[in-house]
C-alpha cells in the first residue's frame, strides 16, 4: 500500500485535488448534480483526448505542436463528409478519419525520424500544413454529423444493478472516453512497443544500444497520437455538430495538462491517468470560478498561475529529492 | 610525398562546395534569399525595386527582433514562447496610456510588464529548474489574461500612437526603412553581446554543457535571469515599433509572429538544443520568411495551401541546411 502510494504519489494527489474541488463545487452550488456534470465530462472530451496524444508523444521523449492542428483537420474532415449523408455513412467515416489521424502522426514521427529536425520544429511546421489542410477542407465552420454520433455522448447509458441515483452520475461521454483511452492504452503499455516507447524516451542511446528500433519506435508513438487526435477531432464534432477549420485552445492545455499530470517533459516518466485527471482539474476549476461570478478574463489569469505555481512546486521537489 | 601534397588539392568539387558551406553557414542561407527574390521577380516582373526592398525589409524587423530575443534564448537550450504576449502587452498597453499620457511615459509604463515576466520567467526556469516551454507558456498565458482585463478599463478611451513610433514604424528615408535606425544598433549589441563579451559565451556553454557549466563555477541562475529579462525586453520592444506599424492596438497583435520567430532562429541556424548559432544567421532568416509570405500572397493561393506551403518549406529548408552545417 504505502509503495502503490509512493509510486502514484502525484496521481493521488491529484485525485485528491479532484474531490475537494467537487466538494467545493457543491458547496458553492449547491444544486450542482448530474446533469452539470454530464456537461463538464462532454466539455472535457476534445481536451482529454489531445492531452492522451500529447501523453504519448511526451513520455517517447518528443513533443507535439500540432495536435491541435489535427484535431481541426480530423474533425473538418469528419464534419463534411458527413453533411447530408446517410446516417449508416458516418460508419464508415469514423474509421477512415481514425485512420487518417493514425496516418498522419506516422508522417509526423517519419518527418521527424528521416530528416533528423528537432521534433519541436518539424511538428511546428506540420502545424502549418495540417492547419492549412484543414482551410482547404472547410473554408468556413460547416458540415453536419450523424445523429447517432451525437446521441453517443448525450445522457446516460442505464446499467443494471446499479441504482438510478448513482447511474447519472456516470454519463455516456464519461464511459466513452474511459473505453476508447483504455483500448488503445492498456494493452499499449502491456505490449513490448509501450516499453520502447519509455526506453527511448528516458535515454534513446541506451534504448538503441539494448536494439530497441529506436525509429519505429517513435514513429508509433507520433502515430498512437495521431489517433488520439483523430478521436478528439471527431469529439468536437459530436458535441458541436460542426467542423471548424481554426485550431482550438488545444496545444497549450493538453501541454499543461500533461506537466500537471506529473509526466516529465524529458520524457520516460509517468502514465496517462494523471494527465487526463490533471485536464479534470483545469476544466472544473474554470466551472468553480465561473460559478464565483469571477470575470472569465480573470479565469485565465487563476489558471495560468496555478499552472506555473504546480510547476515550480513540482520542480521543487524533485530538486529536494535528488539533492538528498 | 607530391601525391601527399596534392591530395587535398583533388577534392571532388561537390565535397569542396560542401565544406565551403559548412564553413560558412551564413553562405547558403543568402544564395536561397537570392533565389527566392529572383522566384518573385520572375513570376511577377518589375516588383523587385527599391520601394519593395525598403517595403521588406520594414516587415522583416519586427520578425527579426523577436527572432532576435529567440535567439539569444534558444542559445541555452531554452525557448520563449511568452515574447508575442510580451510584444502585444507593449503595443497595446502604449496605444491606450499615450492617450492621457506623453509618449515618452507611456512607452515606459508599457515596457513595465515586459520586465516583470521576464523577471518571473528568469526566476522559473533559472531557480525552480522548469521547462522553459512549461514556463513561458503559462507566463503568456497570465499576461494574456492581464491584458484582457485591462482592456475593459480602458476601451472607451481608445487608442492613439505616439507620432515617434509611428515614424519609426513605416517612415521610409532615402529609400531606407526609418526602423533601421532602431534595428541596426540593436543586432550589433546582440552580435556583439554573442561573439564578444563573457556573458555570451556563457550562453553557449549552457548550452552546450549546463552541468559541465555549473560545475565549472558559473551562477547559472544569474544568467538566466539576465537572459529571460533582456529577451523580455527586446519583445517589449519589438512590440512598441510594431504597433506603430501595424497602427491597430488588439489583443493579439503580435501573438502570429512567435512561431514564424522561432522558425526564422531554426533557419538561420541556431540549434533548438543549444549551444550552436547567432544572429547574423536569424537576421537572414527572417528575410527569408518575410520574402516566401510576399511569394505565396503573389501567388494568389487559398489561404489554406498558402500554409501548407509555408509549412512544407519551413521543414524543408531546416532539414536541407542541418544537413549542410552537420555533414562534415
Amino acid at each position: 500500500m504505502t509503495r502503490l502510494l509512493r509510486n502514484n504519489g502525484w496521481v493521488v494527489g491529484l485525485s485528491i485535488l479532484l474531490v475537494v474541488l467537487f466538494v467545493a463545487t457543491r458547496i458553492i452550488q449547491p444544486q450542482y448534480g448530474a446533469g452539470d456534470f454530464g456537461s463538464l465530462v462532454r466539455a472535457v472530451l476534445p481536451y482529454a483526448f489531445a492531452v492522451a496524444a500529447q501523453t504519448v508523444v511526451v513520455i517517447a521523449g518528443g513533443i507535439d505542436l500540432s495536435v491541435a492542428a489535427m484535431m481541426a483537420l480530423t474533425s473538418v474532415t469528419a464534419a463534411s463528409m458527413m453533411a447530408g449523408a446517410s446516417e449508416e455513412y458516418a460508419l464508415f467515416v469514423v474509421p477512415f478519419v481514425l485512420a487518417m489521424g493514425f496516418t498522419l502522426g506516422a508522417v509526423n514521427g517519419l518527418l521527424i525520424v528521416v530528416t533528423r529536425v528537432p521534433d519541436i520544429v518539424v511538428t511546428l511546421a506540420t502545424l502549418f500544413i495540417l492547419q492549412g489542410a484543414a482551410l482547404l477542407v472547410l473554408d468556413a465552420p460547416g458540415g453536419g454529423i450523424a445523429e447517432w454520433l451525437k446521441n453517443l455522448i448525450v445522457g446516460t447509458v442505464p446499467i443494471s444493478g446499479i441504482p438510478d441515483t448513482i447511474d447519472a452520475w456516470i454519463p455516456k461521454a464519461l464511459l466513452l472516453l474511459g473505453v476508447l483511452l483504455c483500448i488503445v492504452w492498456i494493452p499499449l503499455r502491456r505490449s513490448r512497443l509501450g516499453l520502447s516507447i519509455y526506453a527511448i524516451g528516458s535515454n534513446q542511446l541506451a534504448a538503441f544500444r539494448s536494439g530497441v528500433p529506436v525509429a519505429r519506435t517513435k514513429i508509433m508513438a507520433y502515430a498512437i497520437a495521431g489517433l488520439f487526435a483523430a478521436m478528439g477531432g471527431i469529439s468536437l464534432t459530436m458535441s458541436t455538430g460542426i467542423g471548424a477549420p481554426i485550431p482550438g485552445p488545444y496545444l497549450l492545455a493538453s501541454v499543461a495538462a500533461v506537466v500537471l499530470g506529473g509526466v516529465a517533459l524529458g520524457g520516460g516518466k509517468g502514465g496517462l491517468l494523471g494527465p487526463i485527471i490533471a485536464v479534470f482539474v483545469l476544466r472544473l476549476l474554470r466551472t468553480d470560478l465561473t460559478l464565483l461570478a469571477i470575470d472569465p478574463n480573470v479565469t485565465a489569469i487563476v489558471e495560468g498561475t496555478i499552472m506555473v505555481v504546480v510547476v515550480m512546486f513540482g520542480a521543487f521537489i524533485t530538486m529536494r529529492s535528488r539533492s538528498s | 610525398m607530391t601525391l601527399a601534397t596534392t591530395t587535398p588539392e583533388a577534392a571532388p568539387l561537390g565535397r569542396r562546395i560542401k565544406r565551403f558551406m559548412s564553413d560558412y553557414p551564413i553562405v547558403p542561407l543568402l544564395v536561397l534569399l537570392i533565389l527566392l527574390v529572383l522566384v518573385l521577380q520572375i513570376l511577377s516582373p518589375g516588383i523587385v525595386n527599391q520601394r519593395w526592398i525598403a517595403n521588406t525589409v520594414k516587415f522583416a524587423i519586427p520578425l527579426a527582433l523577436l527572432a532576435g530575443a529567440q535567439t539569444m534564448v534558444m542559445l541555452t537550450g531554452g525557448i520563449d514562447l511568452s515574447v508575442g504576449t510580451v510584444a502585444t502587452m507593449a503595443g497595446f498597453i502604449v496605444a491606450t496610456q499615450t492617450v492621457d499620457h506623453p509618449a515618452g511615459l507611456a512607452m515606459a509604463i508599457a515596457l513595465v510588464p515586459a520586465l516583470i515576466i521576464g523577471f518571473t520567467n528568469g526566476i522559473g526556469v533559472g531557480v525552480f529548474r522548469v521547462h522553459p516551454l512549461i514556463m513561458t507558456l503559462g507566463t503568456s498565458l497570465i499576461g494574456v489574461g492581464f491584458l484582457q482585463v485591462y482592456q475593459r478599463t480602458v476601451i472607451s478611451a481608445g487608442t492613439k500612437y505616439p507620432d515617434f513610433l509611428v515614424w519609426l514604424g513605416t517612415g521610409i528615408t532615402w529609400g531606407f526603412p526609418n526602423a533601421l535606425v532602431l534595428f541596426v544598433p540593436v543586432a550589433v549589441l546582440l552580435i556583439f553581446i554573442q561573439r564578444r563579451t563573457g556573458f555570451g559565451r556563457l550562453l553557449y556553454a549552457i548550452g552546450d554543457n549546463e552541468r559541465a557549466t555549473r560545475l565549472a563555477g558559473v551562477k547559472y541562475w544569474q544568467v538566466i535571469l539576465a537572459l529571460y529579462m533582456l529577451s523580455s525586453v527586446l519583445a517589449g520592444i519589438m512590440g512598441l515599433l510594431y504597433v506603430g506599424l501595424i497602427k491597430a492596438a488588439s489583443l493579439s497583435l503580435a501573438e502570429p509572429l512567435v512561431l514564424p520567430s522561432v522558425a526564422a532562429a531554426v533557419i538561420g541556424g541556431t540549434s533548438i538544443f543549444g549551444g550552436r548559432g547567432g544572429y547574423t544567421g536569424t537576421i537572414v532568416g527572417a528575410l527569408i520568411l518575410t520574402v516566401l509570405t510576399t511569394l505565396l500572397t503573389i501567388l494568389q493561393m487559398p489561404e489554406g495551401a498558402r500554409r501548407i506551403l509555408f509549412g512544407a518549406i519551413v521543414l524543408l529548408v531546416t532539414a536541407a541546411y542541418l544537413r549542410i552545417i552537420e555533414d562534415r
